[in-house]
């Protein structure tokens, strides 16, 4: 799954969110279940802030999503909701693909029959 | 013709790319003329059918694509902004059966320019800001004809199996 998300082609934003072995444990512990910041910053040699730091890197790059409950912030896999929108981006971009592909045949019309009448406005 | 494709999954935006061997003013009637608009905006199994076409800002183009068995979709465009030949700024909205504005229903913004290349032909540019994950479901719903659709699920089967 990590590695459909990083043959996407916003992989580049990714790639420096998880250039970081920190981070690339977070994501890894995320996955596994949801994760406190203050338990996740007891299996690092770093500060609570160091932490929530690396969580707003992945939180920026979409991996993670971030939720407050009482006292706790709590870091949640967001990789299922990536993977769902590269699905669907990649149906969008057939959508447009086809349209291309229409706006391809009638340009060549022109060339065949002279351009349509030009609707000025 | 070359198209190239950018793709946001976080951002929910997609940039689509493509050389057309046209010019700046002929490319503009793709757009600006609703009868080449009715073209190549359906799907061919889905062609559109435009009703209005006010391309002014502040204007509305309706439209609806028609199924294989004869339902309709209606969908309209709110223009934001117009810059005859180069430029167009709208919001895509789903519409109800009587073509009006769907509230509930999530819009995509979209701005397409069009620059003339150096070495002739015309640079079409399509830049799309889809409103959420849900957005995207709806407009892929719509938009697709089923026998892409089970090509693509298909492919995106294969994709997943990936290791």
């Amino acid at each position: 799954m990590v590695v459909d998300v990083l043959l996407a082609p916003e992989a580049d934003g990714l790639f420096h969110a998880l250039a970081d072995a920190t981070r690339r444990d977070i994501v890894a512990q995320a996955v596994r279940g949801d994760r406190s910041v203050s338990a996740l910053a007891r299996r690092y040699p770093m500060s609570v802030t160091a932490v929530q730091k690396h969580v707003g890197v992945l939180e920026a790059a979409g991996l993670v999503t971030k939720e407050r409950r009482g006292r706790e912030q709590i870091v949640h896999s967001n990789l299922g909701t990536l993977r769902r929108a590269q699905e669907l981006l990649s149906q969008l971009e057939a959508i447009w693909r086809t349209r291309i592909d229409q706006i391809g045949e009638l340009l060549a019309d022109d060339t065949q029959e002279g351009p349509p009448h030009a609707d000025h406005r | 013709m070359q198209t190239t494709v950018e793709k946001d999954a976080t951002a929910h935006t997609m940039t689509v790319t493509t050389e057309l061997d046209a010019t700046v003013e002929r490319a503009w009637q793709l757009w600006a003329d609703p009868r080449q608009l009715e073209r190549w905006w359906g799907p061919p199994t889905y062609p559109a059918t435009v009703v209005d076409h006010d391309l002014a800002a502040g204007g509305t183009v309706r439209y609806f694509m028609t199924s294989p068995e004869g339902e309709k979709y209606h969908g309209l465009w709110e223009i934001v902004a117009v810059e005859p030949p180069q430029r167009l700024e709208l919001l895509d909205v789903f519409a109800d059966d009587s073509g009006a504005k769907n509230e509930e229903l999530p819009t995509t913004r979209m701005t397409m320019t069009l620059t003339e290349r150096a070495g002739g032909g015309t640079l079409m540019v399509m830049h799309s800001q889809f409103a959420s994950l849900e957005a995207m479901e709806q407009l892929v719903a719509m938009g697709m004809e089923e026998g892409l659709k089970e090509a693509l699920s298909q492919i995106a089967g294969i994709l997943a199996g990936l290791p």
